[in-house]
């Protein structure tokens, strides 16, 4: 079976399994879901958002929708992939809601079921970083920016990297960036360790919300 | 009377329409009771009000009924500057400790008011929120009880108090007064201690403090209040100019887990009155007087209250905006811009006032003083009783309650009171 079949797969699983109750559905696959419910409209946290203006759903309104089952809405916007974990919004929750928390989580579930928006940049972006850390155990700066400048095609990456070149190369002389590490970069010392960590971490995770990978 | 407390005695611990109700409901019944007040007067905070919801009197008018009571019952010795500090024993036998506070002024005063005349050094208010100065040599306020003046005590020791001494053609004014330690035996104790304005600075996002146009509820009571430190003229701290688009902010450090965990239940009720005020001080053409705009998350005008809530909705100068403010921002001309997203369509507003009023909540004025050990209070601080059965909580000390449920309440604690006691003389005649 192929991977979006596959995706595709679970998706219906769990539309066929919670039917309406998408509620429940967030609560039982979406970290810190079962918050979902305590949120009691008031909406600071959006109004609090820096990014507010630019969001299509609020969380308030994402947690409004959660409860009245627009699940696709939901499952298929790219609001929550906006959030940049800065907080405002959970420090000021009169609920306490960890609203940061779950905007990730929706995220995270929405990948999960192939439902992210094509070409969603946050997503891209989380993908490159994560392929780039699981290689090594360890973040390899240069090639990090490189793919994320390239992705767009090699016109706009030359373009965009030429624009970044004063900031890259302070970063050098800070010894922020090694630019040997384009050979290859170095990587952590017991990486078989590693890659088993993270794999018995995938296992467990399949194992609770289905296997997407 | 020779001693002035025996364990039939039931001391109430606050003076306030609470304290008060509970008090005269208790020696009308024929017990003996013991009011003290900490502040040199009774009345509490509701004498700090303007009106009342929902009628819209004056609290002139309850406190002056409660004040006859009690004037014409023997039953009833109320102490003011009188703050209860500890209490020790168990029910139907309990000694309390009172701290006396020096009133400088004995009862020879007439209120004639020459030593204010006479006194040049002032103080802040304290029955106005610190809105105004007052001389240092002061009445509380028109309607307080005891009719005395008092003096600070900064100025007791000097020449100001001389001044203060020598204008008085009563030699009422007394500058050795002294602290008092008093020790009381009592049967029973209601605690009717009442609340205070949640701190506001502590609401970060909404300026208090940093803003000078942003201000408490209890403090627009004293701007309307004809009384009050502007004549009753509703004029923003900022300039002294009229206020006219004035925002006010519901569950301001209520329902929030980050500052007060209850509802304080009477602040939408007060928000929804003090849109009254504005409409008596500007009438009700909305473009060209005041406006009023609330923003809420629901309204919460319980019971009959409702149609009070109905009217305002149907006023013309009075708006609601269904959300939460998230934010505050001050412009040049120290105008507030509020901010935040409107929870009927989710649009994002940032409006324009001239004056910010908190909706602020109230909190036990209990919370941070330590209570006597066995006293039972709720998660915010709310006083249920003592475990041995012997003290209560009455009026707003023991739940956020308006006037009206302070009244009801408090004559349940002095009818609980008053079973403690009748117990007390039961066990004490058997014993011989
Ligand atoms: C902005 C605002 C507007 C309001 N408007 C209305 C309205 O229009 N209508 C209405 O019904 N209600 C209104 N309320 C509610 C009203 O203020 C309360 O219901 C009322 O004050 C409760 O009375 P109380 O006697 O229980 O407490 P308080 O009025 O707080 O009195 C308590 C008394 O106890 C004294 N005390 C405290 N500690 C001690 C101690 N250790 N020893 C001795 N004495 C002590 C205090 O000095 C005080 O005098 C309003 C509240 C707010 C915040
Ligand atoms: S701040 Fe909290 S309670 Fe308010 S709308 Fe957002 S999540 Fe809900
Ligand atoms: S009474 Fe109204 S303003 Fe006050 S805390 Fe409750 S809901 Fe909020």
């Amino acid at each position: 079976m192929s991977e979006s079949n596959q995706l595709n797969t679970l998706n219906q699983q769990a539309v066929a399994r919670y039917q309406n109750n998408f509620l429940k559905e967030v609560e039982d696959h979406v970290e810190e879901g079962q918050w979902v419910k305590m949120c009691m409209q008031c909406g600071v946290c959006a109004g609090s958002c820096p990014f507010g203006a630019h969001w299509e759903h609020s969380p308030q309104k994402l947690f409004m929708m959660i409860r009245a089952g627009k699940r696709e809405e939901v499952l298929s916007t790219d609001s929550m992939w906006l959030c940049t974990s800065c907080y405002n919004c959970v420090v000021r929750c009169p609920r306490k809601l960890p609203i940061t928390h779950i905007m990730h989580g929706l995220a995270t579930y929405a990948r999960r079921l192939g439902l992210v928006p094509k070409g969603q940049p946050t997503e891209e972006f989380a993908t490159l970083f994560w392929n780039n850390l699981a290689k090594t155990g360890r973040i390899n700066e240069l090639k990090l920016t490189l793919g994320h400048y390239f992705k767009d095609g090699l016109i706009s990456g030359i373009k965009t990297a030429l624009g970044m070149q004063s900031i890259g190369i302070k970063m050098v002389l800070a010894k922020r960036l090694n630019p040997m590490e384009i050979f290859g970069g170095h990587g952590i010392k017991d990486l078989k360790g590693f890659q088993a960590i993270i794999a018995k971490a995938r296992e467990i995770e399949d194992k609770k919300h289905g296997a997407a990978h | 009377m020779a001693s002035i407390a025996t364990s039939q005695t039931i001391l109430v611990v606050g003076g306030g329409i609470g304290g008060m109700t509970a008090a005269l409901e208790a020696a009308e019944c024929g017990k003996q009771v013991i009011l003290a007040e900490r502040s040199p007067t009774l009345g509490g905070r509701t004498a700090l009000l303007y009106r009342y919801f929902p009628k819209m009197c004056h609290p002139t008018c309850g406190l002056e009924i409660n004040l006859r009571r009690l004037k014409g019952n023997k039953n009833l010795r109320v102490m003011t500057m009188a703050e209860v500090t500890a209490v020790t024993g168990s029910r139907g036998d309990y000694t309390v400790s009172l701290k006396i506070s020096p009133r400088f002024v004995n009862k020879n005063c007439t209120a004639c008011g020459d030593c204010a005349q006479a006194v040049t050094a002032e103080i802040p208010n304290p029955f106005e929120y610190g809105l105004s100065k007052t001389k240092a040599a002061y009445l509380p306020h028109a309607m307080a009880y005891p009719q005395r003046y008092l003096l600070d005590p900064s100025i007791a020791g000097t020449a100001e108090g001389e001044k203060a001494k020598a204008a008085c053609k009563y030699g009422a004014i007394e500058l050795d007064m002294q602290d008092e330690i008093v020790e009381l035996k009592v049967g029973a104790v209601i605690l009717a201690t009442g609340w205070k304005p949640y701190d506001a600075a502590k609401i970060q996002p909404y300026g208090y403090g940093r803003f000078a146009n942003v201000i408490t509820s209890v403090e627009f009571e004293r701007l309307a209040d004809p009384h009050g430190p502007t004549g009753g003229k509703l004029l923003r701290p900022s300039d002294g100019k009229e206020a006219k688009n004035i925002a006010f902010i519901q569950c301001a450090g209520s329902r929030d887990e980050n500052h007060l965990r209850h509802c304080s239940r009477i602040c939408c009720m007060a928000s929804l009155k003090q849109t009254q005020y504005v409409r008596e001080a500007y009438g009700d053409d909305a473009a060209n007087g005041g406006k009023s705009t609330i923003y809420y998350i629901d309204i919460r005008a319980i019971d009959r209250f409702e149609d009070f809530y109905l009217k305002v909705q149907n006023d013309p100068t009075v708006s609601f905006l269904k959300s939460k403010v998230a934010k505050i921002v001050q412009d040049d001309a120290a105008n507030l811009i509020l901010h935040g997203v409107d929870t009927e369509g989710y649009h994002r507003y940032a409006v324009e006032h001239d004056l910010v009023v908190l909706a602020i909540g109230m909190e036990p004025e209990s919370n941070g003083i330590k209570l006597p050990a066995d006293i039972i209070v709720d998660f915010s601080g709310f006083i249920e009783g003592s475990k041995d059965g012997g003290q209560f909580g009455a009026g707003a000390a023991s739940s956020p309650l308006d006037v009206n449920r302070t009244t009801q309440n408090a004559t349940a604690a002095a009818l609980r009171a008053i079973q403690v006691i009748h117990k007390t003389a039961t066990v004490e005649t058997a014993n011989g």
